[in-house]
């Protein structure tokens, strides 16, 4: 084989219609929101361009980034989007293990050094020189360094591999970190979410393949068309917010109602994600829509907030566990305390010497 | 006005005699456009503590239909409309440090480098710690106050203004003025609801600032020699006596 195949060729051979392809490509161009006009050009980059390489590799992590993956909601996800991205090393997807499944990866690297796109799922951890997470006999952060070096993009996938999710947790025995710690030099995709969804993560490659460049990023790293926007700015319940209409308990009126889930914690506001209108397994629900409050699962160190039913969260840094309000209240009342105190004195004071002055 | 006042302090080194004869009791020291930003900002300031109190904790949830309701709405409008103007305020107060008297700079310039200042703030802390009988006049901020001024109020109100329009500019959306002036903060502190946390707290920074602002506003125009709350009404600084200093 001297050429790779395209993508379409792929998809063909697959079993897979044209007119299912074409419905793929306007498809992914709505979920890019690119507009109608664009599917098209996704469709003739499908049908001209070669296969990328992809490696895909597993840190310390859960592989619930891989379980979102593989449930892409479009029906092409399983045979497609694994063959057309030519996912040539992923060791918990791939058939082969041991020394031939290393082999593979050293091989992809050296044949299409500097082209192929290095996929990070989870992360290194760096205490102990890396020891609690060996793959391959190695610390996982060796591999990772080594794979990063030839990669011409990197996609950190999930949480983990963006900001550190669980495992960098307080107090983060293994001291793991974010990939960006490790790989300096090279462009790095943030995707995160525990998991992200399936949608994103193919958006986004199909997004890399198409135009052939990375998405444009936020100041964050993380592709704009995905997580520019609050999963409250977009939520079905935010009338009822601006309404005040709030669940007050999780057995009350308002819950049955589907109120807004403000009170009881939901992090919508201050969670940059795609879930309320992209939503999850085939668009069937996300976690608000099912009843439950979003725990912020894509933003920075989601696990370190405090209670993921609270409102206002646990400050740290205070020793307690207390909240802003606790802290503000106290404060206030001890100078109120002293203030009184203060006037008190001064009353004292003016009295016993009144009459002194002039 | 200005002139009166060197007067006042040019006769005092002079001899004690010329000081009985003199009588001066009142000095301009706030212009029109610092007491109009003044009870701007304490309005605005109030409906924010508010109304921001109540966007973190809201209130009791309304009956009736989504459509008939808009309360959250009407809060956040007020909030974002209170920043505006106390935001709009503070710079045009600064504007004001630049082209107005010499008083109007004491918010935001306290003479940290001088000994004079320091002793001065030494004997008003004294002053409040009922170790000193008589208080010393001041036509402006005393060294303390300045102190003050500039470590709760410009500072806390800084603080207040840049994390609350970066907050302002998550729903203002990417590439918002709001956005690209302060959507930098929100990673610095880690993420949006460390901005909203730290927010909070500034929130009852503000809070005790005023507590503590009124109580000696108030104590201060009862004990000391000067008068301190007509004077942020009209403007006019009144001396209750006649010793020097």
């Amino acid at each position: 084989m001297s050429q790779i195949e395209t993508f379409y060729e792929v998809m063909r051979r697959q079993g897979i219609t044209r007119r299912s392809f074409l419905k793929y490509c306007s498809l992914t161009a709505a979920a890019l929101g690119l507009g109608p006009t664009f599917a098209p050009r996704i469709a003739h980059a499908m049908e001209t361009k070669e296969r990328t390489p992809v490696i895909w590799l597993h840190g310390l992590e859960c592989t619930c980034c891989s379980e979102s993956f593989i449930r892409s909601a479009h029906p092409l996800v399983k045979d497609v989007v694994l063959s057309m991205i030519s996912l040539d090393y992923d060791d918990t997807l791939m058939a082969s293990a041991g020394h031939q499944a290393q082999d593979i990866l050293y091989k992809t690297m050296e044949k299409y050094k500097g082209k192929y796109i290095l996929a990070v799922e989870g992360n290194p951890p760096l205490n102990e020189d890396g020891m609690f997470c060996i793959s391959g006999g190695k610390p996982f952060v060796e591999k990772l360094k080594y794979a990063a070096k030839d990669a011409a993009a990197i996609i950190a996938w999930g949480s983990c591999a963006s900001w550190g999710c669980v495992q960098a947790a307080r107090p983060n025995p293994t001291q793991a970190v974010p990939i960006h710690k490790v790989i300096t030099d090279k462009p790095i995709i943030k995707v995160p979410g525990c998991p992200p969804i399936a949608e994103v993560m193919t958006g986004v490659i199909t997004y890399m393949l198409t135009f052939g460049k990375m998405p444009e990023l936020d100041r964050q790293g993380r592709p704009k068309m995905f997580y520019s926007q609050r999963i409250h700015d977009k939520c079905y319940r935010r009338p009822h917010f601006d309404a005040g209409q709030f669940v007050e308990e999780w057995d009350d009126e308002g819950a049955r109602k589907g109120y807004c889930l403000y009170k009881v914690g939901c992090k919508g506001p201050t969670t940059y994600n795609a879930c309320s209108t992209v939503r999850w397994n085939e668009g069937v629900s996300f976690p608000i829509q099912a009843g439950h409050g979003c725990i912020g699962c894509s933003e920075d160190g989601f696990w370190d907030k405090g209670s993921f039913y609270d409102r206002l969260t646990d400050i740290h840094q205070f020793g307690i566990e207390s909240n802003a309000d606790e802290i503000g209240t106290a404060v206030a009342g001890g100078v109120g305390a002293a203030i009184a105190g203060h006037a008190a004195i001064s009353a004292i004071k003016r009295a016993q010497h009144k009459g002194d002055q002039e | 006005m200005s002139d009166s006042l060197n007067q006042q302090t040019g006769g005092l080194s002079d001899n004690s005699e010329t000081q009985i004869t003199r009588r001066q009791t009142a000095v301009y020291v706030y212009e029109a456009p610092v007491r109009l930003w003044h009870w701007v900002t304490v309005f605005s300031v109030i409906v924010l503590c508010v109304t921001g109190f109540f966007i973190g904790r809201p209130l009791p949830t309304m009956p009736g239909e989504a459509i008939d309701n808009y309360l959250m709405g009407y809060i956040r409008f007020a909030h974002f409309t209170a920043g505006y103007i106390v935001t709009i305020g503070f710079i045009g107060r600064i504007y004001w440090a630049f082209v107005g008297n010499s008083h109007s700079r004491e918010l935001f310039l306290p003479k940290l480098f001088s000994g004079k200042f320091w002793k001065e703030v030494g004997h008003e802390l004294r002053w409040y710690f009922f170790l000193e009988r008589v208080p010393k006049k001041y036509v402006g901020h005393n060294p303390l106050a300045q102190l003050a001024m500039f470590f709760f109020f410009v500072i806390g109100m800084t603080f207040m203004i840049v994390t609350g329009f970066a907050l302002y500019s998550e729903g203002m959306g990417h590439g918002s003025w709001s956005d690209q002036l302060f959507g930098w903060i929100i990673p610095l502190f880690g993420q949006s609801q460390d901005v909203h946390t730290w927010h909070r707290l500034g929130m009852w920074f503000i809070i005790v600032f005023i507590m503590t602002h009124v109580y000696v506003a108030i104590r201060e125009d009862i004990m000391s020699r000067q008068s301190l709350i007509s004077t942020m009404v009209g403007g006019w600084r009144m001396f209750k006596d006649d010793r020097p200093d």
